[in-house]
């Protein structure tokens, strides 16, 4: 059973379709990192699944409610971290988590754990008691990300949760979606390719109000995977001289060069990776570096969405 | 249960940022001052230098019915002038700066969060209202005559009735609005319709306005009533309200 599921969900606002017939299934416990250029349809997909904007058809079921039905049901079993999280600036951290605890009916001694609890988690325990007008950014983000799991959430949507952040805190926040993968499932978006490399376990990418992929990670990658050696020798001219045997070989498609740097595309990985580095020492090379590229996932995005660009 | 969780959020938000404290100290030194003018703008009207002679002596002298009719001038223009500021940016500033979505990704409906607001600011006029009330008996006790507590009391909630009228239309227009002063821009519109509606005397009967005239004859001890208005006023309030959660419910944010 899915924890999302989305059903040719298809959103207009005016002439402009924001999404256009995007079906999503997010098993539970997993990480979801959800990728697209601007206006892909990530955060109308974000607004519709919390209840904050309703399809114009379709259908979607989150944590088992059907979105067309029960808004407050939802509401208790979802945690949401808008891209840009507002608070009340006259409040304190205590007081707005507090006040959120309430809402979810906790009571008093749980509540008051649960805000010290959380606020330790997002390392504010010592800003705990000053008002959130002067908070700089990144405090606010990691306040969002408190407030997003107050209530232990079965479903939590991130929508850019680290782009505030400096390498440290992003380091953090990455830390504690880590931590919560098993616990509950969580849909992450992002334009911070390295982030979703990092902590998601599946990923699905938005072009036009669609999702043209979804899959595992290492299945996505290993898709558009392109079999390449880099090798770097100290001779060069011995390396241009072995490339003239090695075109020859069976395995190799071919060899390209860049300086010192040769770039051998293979037919054929398994035979490659025993042929490849003996072939090259017993010609003689002394060589610097040997390297099976691994593409990256912007290599992947990329390939896949085109020249429209990250968002 | 969870209009009480928003309704005490309501109320400290009003009480930290110092919206109880302004239309508390306002409408006290209005209704403070109203006995004061009532009593002492004709002698100073009569102490200006080179009044002709005689003059002053068709200066009246002042009742304890001047004091009611200032008062209820300066609540009838101030107090619903405060009244469209403090409700004016309760939902689109909320809708404006994000902290709407914050909140109603929550178990709270969209209904209970307009009422709630409603009920923190009918809290604050009580309180608002029942300063100036006191300002205003004490003095004119002081400088006239004591006005009978019953009457007067129940001319400030008739003042609190028209009040809320327009505190239930400008969280309407708050509501329809996207932001804080086109909200204000509109219960500003809604005011002027009322008040150009107020110049037909058949319609008049039934408006918000003809309150303030039934209380002040109430406070006096004549014998006049306005029953149209006042149902007027709460079927205006209830109806704002009704469409202001319908409205809300259907929007996106």
């Amino acid at each position: 059973m899915n924890t999302i599921k989305v059903e040719k969900l298809v959103k207009t606002y005016g002439k402009v379709q924001a999404l256009d017939g995007l079906d999503l299934h997010v098993e539970p416990g997993s990480v979801f990192g959800f990728l697209g250029p601007n206006g892909a349809g990530k955060t109308t997909t974000m607004r519709i699944l919390t209840g904050l904007a309703r399809p114009t058809s379709g259908q979607a079921w989150v944590a088992g409610v059907d979105l067309a039905t029960d808004g407050r049901d939802l509401a208790r079993r979802i945690g949401y971290l808008p891209e840009e999280p507002a608070f009340y600036g006259w409040m304190t951290p205590i007081e707005f988590l507090d006040h959120l605890g309430r809402l979810y009916g906790l009571q008093v001694k749980i509540r008051s754990a649960r805000v010290k609890e959380l606020l330790d988690l997002v390392k504010l325990g010592d800003s705990g008691k000053r008002r959130i007008a002067g908070f700089s950014r990144g405090m606010r983000q990691r306040l969002g990300i408190a407030a997003a799991l107050v209530n232990q959430p079965e479903v939590l949507f991130l929508d850019e949760p680290a782009s505030a952040l400096d390498p440290a805190g992003r380091k953090e926040v990455l830390d504690l979606i880590e931590g919560l993968r098993g616990q509950c499932t969580v849909l992450m978006s992002t334009h911070i390719l390295a982030d979703v490399e990092r902590v998601c376990d599946v990923i699905g990418i938005m072009a036009r109000g669609k999702l043209i992929v979804q899959a595992p990670r290492q299945e996505l990658l290993d898709q558009v995977a392109t079999p390449v050696f880099e090798v770097e020798a100290e001779d060069v001219n011995g390396l241009q001289t072995w490339a003239v045997v090695g075109r020859s070989l069976p395995w190799v498609a071919s060899i390209e060069f860049n300086g010192h740097i040769g770039r051998v595309v293979v037919n054929d990985m398994a035979l490659a990776k025993r042929e490849l580095l003996p072939n090259l020492l017993q010609a003689g090379l002394v060589l610097n570096r040997y390297e099976e590229l691994k593409p990256s996932l912007e290599d992947v995005f990329l390939r896949l969405v085109g020249g429209e660009g990250l968002q | 249960m969870n209009f009480w969780v928003v309704f005490r959020k309501e109320m400290l938000e009003q009480w930290r940022t110092y919206k109880v404290l302004i239309v508390g100290a306002l409408l006290f030194m209005f209704g403070l001052s109203s006995p004061l003018l009532a009593k002492f703008t004709p002698e100073m009207l009569a102490a200006v230098p080179g009044l002709p002679a005689g003059l002053s002596d068709f200066i009246p002298t002042p009742t304890v019915a001047d004091a009611m009719t200032q008062y209820i001038k300066n609540m009838s223009q101030f107090g619903i002038l405060l009244a469209l500021l403090m409700s004016m940016g309760s939902v689109a500033q909320e809708k404006e700066r994000g902290t709407a979505a914050m909140i109603l990704t929550r178990p709270v409906s969209r209904g209970t969060f307009i009422l709630a607001k409603f009920a923190a600011l009918k809290v604050t006029f009580v309180v608002s209202l029942l300063l100036a009330s006191l300002g205003c008996w004490y003095y004119t006790w002081l400088l006239f005559e004591a006005l009978p507590w019953g009457p007067f009391l129940l001319m400030n909630a008739l003042m609190l009735v028209n009040f809320m009228v327009y505190v239930a239309l400008t969280l309407l227009c708050s509501t329809l609005a996207r932001s804080q002063s086109a909200a204000g821009g509109l219960a500003f519109g809604g005011l002027i319709l009322l008040a150009g509606l107020g110049a037909f005397p058949r319609l008049a009967e039934y408006l918000p306005g003809r309150l303030f005239e039934w209380g002040a004859a109430m406070a006096l001890g004549m014998d006049t009533t306005a029953w149209p208005a006042l149902w007027t006023s709460l079927g205006l309030i209830a109806v704002c309200l009704l469409a202001a959660g319908l409205i809300f419910r259907r929007q996106e944010l």
